[in-house]
C-alpha cells in the first residue's frame, strides 16, 4: 500500500474581510486513493480546494506536491502542476459544441493558429467512447440535459491527464444511474494511480467509493479517517461538533381530507396527463430522474407556465392560476429548485430577501412599509429558523447555501402558505442545515399545512414522504405509499420499466 | 497587551474601511469641495455654491426617474427630449391672457407620462431592450419637438410661468425647491413604499421577483411613466428659465443624468442605487464643472473630464461591490 502522500496540504490559512475561513486547515492525500473532504457549508473544503486550484492564494501554510512545495498564482499553474478541478457550478460555454468546450484553450492547431476540427472532434470521440459517455462531440452543450453536461466536465477533467482530480460535488446534477457511471470512471482512474478529492455531502456515496476522510468544521481541520473506521453517525458528529439524531426525522401528522387535485394536467413537449392528489398534513414526495417533468409541472401549477389543458382544484374547487400572485392568493408557495438563479435576491439583505413575496402584509396608510415591524419579524424569523448569519442586514451572497436556503424558505413561511411546493430543497446542503429543513417540514404539516417535495436523493424521498409521485419523461409512472415503497420499486417507476 | 491593541487597531482598519467604502461619494464630493476652495477663492461664495446647485437641478431631477429605471436594470436615453417637447408644450399654454398657470404645467407633464409610459410598454409587455425602446424614443420624440415648434423657440410667457424658473422665494431660486420635492418624492417611493421594495426586487433578480409574486410589468410601466414625468418638470423649468421653449433644450441632458446617477452609486447591473447617491452624484459634476468655470479653463476640457470621471466612477463601484 502507498505510504506516500502524492498532496499534502498543511496548516493552511486563509482569511475575507470579517471571516476567517480557513483556519490551519489541511489534508494529506495518497496516490491512488479517492479521499472524501467533508464539512458542513462554510466549514472551508470549497475555499481549500479553490488555493489548490490556484483560484486564491492562502495567506499562510505549505503546498507540498509530490515532495516539493510548490504555489499557485492561476488555476493554469494549477492544471500544469497536473491537478484538474470540476466546480460545482457547470462552467461550460453553452453555444460552443462538446469537443470545443473539453479542448477549450488547448485545441490542436496548425502552425498558423488555424484549429484542425477533425483532429478535435476524433480526440473528443475517443475520450467520450473510452469513458462510455453516449454523447457526439459535435452537440451543442445547451442541447445536453444538465446530467450530461455534468459528465462532459467530468469527461474534460479527466482528459487533463491530471494526477491529482478534485470533484466538487460531482454528482448534484446527476441521477442514480448516471452516479454508477461515474463510480465506474473514479475506479479506472485510481487503478491507474490518479488521486481523487471527493466533496459531497452525500453520505452514501462517501461510503461507496471514499477510501479516506477529512473532515473540516469552521475553517479548522478535525481529522482524517479510513472510510471502513467509521460510522455515518461518526462522520456526522466530526462535521457538526455534536450528536445529531436520525437523519430524516419522520413526524407523525394526522392526514385529512383532499386539499389539492390536478386532473389531467398537461403541458407541451414538457409533461403529458399529470394527474395526482394532495391530503391535508401529508407530505408528497416526488421522484424520478433529471428531465422527468417534475419541476415543470410544479412551475405550471404555481403559474410560471400556462398548461395547454387540464384542471386543478383546491378544496373540491376548481382554480384558474395564470400568474404566481394568483397562485400565492390560492394558498400556494413555490421553493424553486436553484436558490441562485430564481430563489434569492443575491445583492440584497436577509431582511428584504425575507419580506419579497409578503410586501402587502408591511403596508401602512395605503403605501407606506413599516419598517419598525419589518425588522422585528425578520428578527424572529432569523431565530426561528436559525439562520447564521451576523445580521439582518447582511447581503445574501455572503451567506452560506444552507443559510441561503433558510432565508428562501423564511421568504414563504412567512406568506402563511397552505401549500407548500419544495423543488429540491436540500441540494448542496450541508447535513446540519438539511436535517433543520427536514424538521422544518415536520413542523409544518404538523400545524396542518401540505407540502409537495420535488427530491432526487432516494433516501430523502422514502424517509420524508407519506406517499411518493413517480414521474418518467413527463408522465405519471407510479403513485407509492410510504409502508411498500423500496428503492427498487421507485426506480423501476423511475426509468419507465414499470408503470401503473 | 500588545496583542490586545493589535487586534483593536486591525479592527479600527476594518471599520475605517468599511465606512470610507459606503460613504465614498460624499467623501469624493468633500475633498473636490476642498481642492476647489483652493483653486479659487471664489468658490465658497453664496453666490456661487447657489449656482451650482441650480446648474445641476435639472440633471438632478431626471437623474432621479432614471436612478428608478437603472435599478431595475433598465436605461433611459430619452430624457433630453422629453425634456424638449414637454418645454415646447408647455409653452404653447404659457401665453399671457391665455391659461391659469396650472394648465401649461399639467400639460407639460402629460406630455412626460405619455413618453414614459410608451417606453415602459416596450419594455415591459413587448419585452424590447430598454436600450432600443428609450433610444426609439428619444430619436422620434425630438423630431417630435421640431415639428411641433415649426422648428422655432416659442416665447412670450405669462410672469407666473417666468416665476418658476427664474423667480426666487426666500432667497433660494424656485428651482431649487422644486429639486428638494421631487427629491423627497422620490427617496420616500424608493425608500418606504411598497413599491420601492419591487423595485430594487426587479433588479435584484427579475426571476425571483416574478416567483414571489411581484407584478414585474406594473412596476416597469411606473418606473418609465415616473422617469418621464420627471423629464417633463425639468423640461417645464428649463423652457420658463431661458424665457422659451426650444426644440433643442435637453440635448445630451440624458447622458448627464445617467453619469450623476452612476458615479452616485447605481450600478448598471441593477439591484443598486439610491436617490441620494444620484444627488451627491450630480453635485460632484455640477462642483468639477463650475470649479473649472472659475478656473476659466476651457468648456471642452470640461467635457474630457466628465467622461474620465464615469469611468473611474463606474471602476470605483466595482470594487466596492466585490
Amino acid at each position: 500500500m502507498q505510504d506516500q502522500y502524492i498532496l499534502e496540504m498543511v496548516d493552511i490559512s486563509k482569511s475575507f474581510p470579517g471571516v476567517k475561513a480557513l483556519d490551519k486547515a489541511g489534508i494529506k492525500v495518497r496516490k491512488g486513493t479517492v479521499h472524501a473532504l467533508m464539512g458542513e457549508n462554510g466549514a472551508g473544503k470549497s475555499t481549500l480546494m479553490k488555493i489548490l486550484g490556484g483560484l486564491q492564494p492562502a495567506d499562510s501554510g505549505k503546498i507540498i506536491l509530490n515532495g516539493k512545495e510548490v504555489s499557485f498564482a492561476s488555476p493554469r499553474e494549477s492544471l500544469d502542476h497536473k491537478i484538474a478541478m470540476i466546480h460545482q457550478e457547470l462552467t461550460s460555454i453553452p453555444h460552443m459544441t462538446v469537443a470545443e468546450n473539453i479542448y477549450l484553450g488547448r485545441e490542436p492547431i496548425t502552425a498558423n493558429f488555424w484549429v484542425k476540427e477533425k483532429e478535435l472532434n476524433d480526440r473528443t470521440e475517443k475520450l467520450l467512447s473510452e469513458l462510455e459517455i453516449k454523447v457526439s462531440p459535435k452537440q451543442k452543450m445547451v442541447d445536453l440535459s444538465i446530467a450530461q453536461m455534468q459528465l462532459i466536465e467530468i469527461a474534460k477533467a479527466i482528459s487533463y491527464e491530471s494526477e491529482i482530480i478534485i470533484m466538487d460535488e460531482p454528482t448534484s446534477a446527476i441521477t442514480e444511474r448516471e452516479v454508477e457511471h461515474l463510480y465506474k470512471m473514479i475506479r479506472s482512474l485510481t487503478a491507474k494511480g490518479v488521486a481523487i478529492i471527493y466533496i459531497s455531502h452525500k453520505l452514501n456515496e462517501i461510503f461507496d467509493i471514499a477510501d479516506e476522510v477529512t473532515v473540516l468544521r469552521d475553517g479548522q481541520y478535525v481529522d482524517n479517517k479510513s472510510t471502513k473506521d467509521l460510522t455515518r453517525k461518526d462522520i456526522v458528529t466530526m462535521m457538526v461538533g455534536r450528536e445529531l439524531n436520525q437523519l430524516f426525522p419522520k413526524v407523525e401528522a394526522d392526514i385529512g381530507e383532499t386539499i389539492l387535485e390536478v386532473k389531467n394536467l398537461s403541458r407541451e413537449g414538457k409533461f403529458k396527463n399529470v394527474s395526482f392528489e394532495l391530503k391535508k398534513g401529508e407530505i408528497l414526495g416526488f421522484a424520478g430522474l433529471m428531465g422527468a417533468g417534475r419541476t415543470e409541472v410544479m412551475e405550471t401549477i404555481f403559474g410560471l407556465y400556462p398548461a395547454q389543458s387540464g384542471e386543478v382544484f383546491i378544496k373540491g374547487e376548481k382554480v384558474n392560476i395564470k400568474t404566481p400572485a394568483d397562485a400565492k392568493k390560492h394558498g400556494f408557495a413555490l421553493i424553486t429548485e436553484d436558490r441562485k438563479l430564481t430563489g434569492l435576491f443575491l445583492p440584497h439583505s436577509v431582511k428584504d430577501n425575507i419580506i419579497a413575496a409578503s410586501l402587502d402584509k408591511f403596508i401602512v396608510a395605503g403605501i407606506f412599509m413599516n419598517e419598525k415591524n419589518i425588522n422585528g419579524i425578520c428578527e424572529d424569523q432569523k431565530k426561528l429558523l436559525r439562520i447564521k448569519t451576523p445580521t439582518i442586514e447582511q447581503k445574501v451572497k455572503n451567506l452560506s447555501g444552507g443559510n441561503q436556503q433558510k432565508v428562501l424558505l423564511s421568504k414563504w413561511l412567512l406568506t402563511d402558505a397552505d401549500i407548500i411546493i419544495l423543488d429540491e430543497p436540500t441540494r448542496g446542503i450541508d447535513v446540519g442545515a438539511k436535517s433543520e429543513i427536514h424538521a422544518l417540514m415536520g413542523e409544518l404539516v404538523k400545524t396542518g399545512k401540505s407540502v409537495i417535495m420535488i427530491s432526487s436523493e432516494l433516501p430523502e424521498v422514502m424517509g420524508m414522504s407519506d406517499r411518493i409521485i413517480v414521474m418518467h419523461e413527463g408522465k405519471v409512472t407510479g403513485i407509492v405509499n410510504r409502508k411498500e415503497a423500496t428503492q427498487d420499486l421507485i426506480m423501476s417507476f423511475a426509468t419507465g420499466i414499470q408503470s401503473t | 497587551m500588545a496583542q490586545a491593541t493589535a487586534k483593536s487597531s486591525s479592527d479600527l482598519n476594518k471599520t475605517i474601511l468599511t465606512i470610507l467604502n459606503k460613504y465614498s461619494i460624499y467623501f469624493i464630493l468633500a475633498l473636490l469641495v476642498i481642492i476647489m476652495t483652493f483653486l479659487s477663492p471664489a468658490f465658497l461664495k453664496p453666490m456661487n455654491l447657489i449656482n451650482i446647485v441650480r446648474q445641476i437641478t435639472l440633471i438632478a431631477i431626471v437623474g432621479f426617474g432614471v436612478t428608478m429605471i437603472i435599478i431595475t436594470t433598465g436605461i433611459d436615453l430619452s430624457s433630453g427630449s422629453v425634456i424638449a417637447v414637454a418645454g415646447i408644450v408647455a409653452s404653447h399654454f404659457a401665453h399671457p391672457d391665455e391659461y391659469p398657470l396650472i394648465v401649461p404645467i399639467l400639460m407639460g407633464l402629460l406630455v412626460g407620462l405619455i413618453a414614459g409610459s410608451i417606453n415602459g410598454f416596450f419594455v415591459a409587455f413587448i419585452k424590447l431592450p430598454a436600450f432600443i425602446a428609450t433610444l426609439g424614443m428619444m430619436l422620434s420624440f425630438r423630431g417630435v419637438a421640431y415639428i411641433l415648434s415649426g422648428g422655432h423657440p416659442i416665447t412670450n410667457f405669462t410672469s407666473e410661468f417666468d416665476f418658476i424658473g427664474s423667480g426666487r422665494w426666500l432667497g433660494l431660486p424656485v428651482m431649487i425647491y422644486v429639486l428638494l420635492g421631487a427629491g423627497v418624492l422620490s427617496y420616500i417611493i424608493l425608500r418606504h413604499t411598497k413599491t420601492g421594495k419591487c423595485i430594487y426586487a426587479i433588479g435584484g433578480n427579475q426571476q425571483a421577483a416574478v416567483v414571489s409574486g411581484i407584478n414585474v410589468k406594473k412596476n416597469l410601466m411606473f418606473v418609465y411613466s415616473y422617469a418621464g414625468m420627471m423629464s417633463a418638470v425639468s423640461g417645464i423649468l428649463l423652457a420658463s428659465r431661458l424665457s422659451s421653449g426650444q426644440p433643442t433644450a435637453g440635448l445630451t441632458y440624458e447622458m448627464d443624468a445617467i453619469s450623476g446617477a452612476v458615479i452616485g452609486g447605481t450600478s448598471l447591473a441593477g439591484g443598486i442605487g439610491s436617490i441620494q447617491g444620484t444627488i451627491i452624484g450630480a453635485l460632484i459634476i455640477g462642483v468639477l464643472n463650475n470649479g473649472m468655470d472659475l478656473m476659466h479653463i476651457n468648456a471642452y476640457y470640461q467635457q474630457v473630464t466628465k467622461g474620465v470621471i464615469i469611468v473611474l466612477a463606474v471602476i470605483l463601484d466595482r470594487a466596492r461591490n466585490k
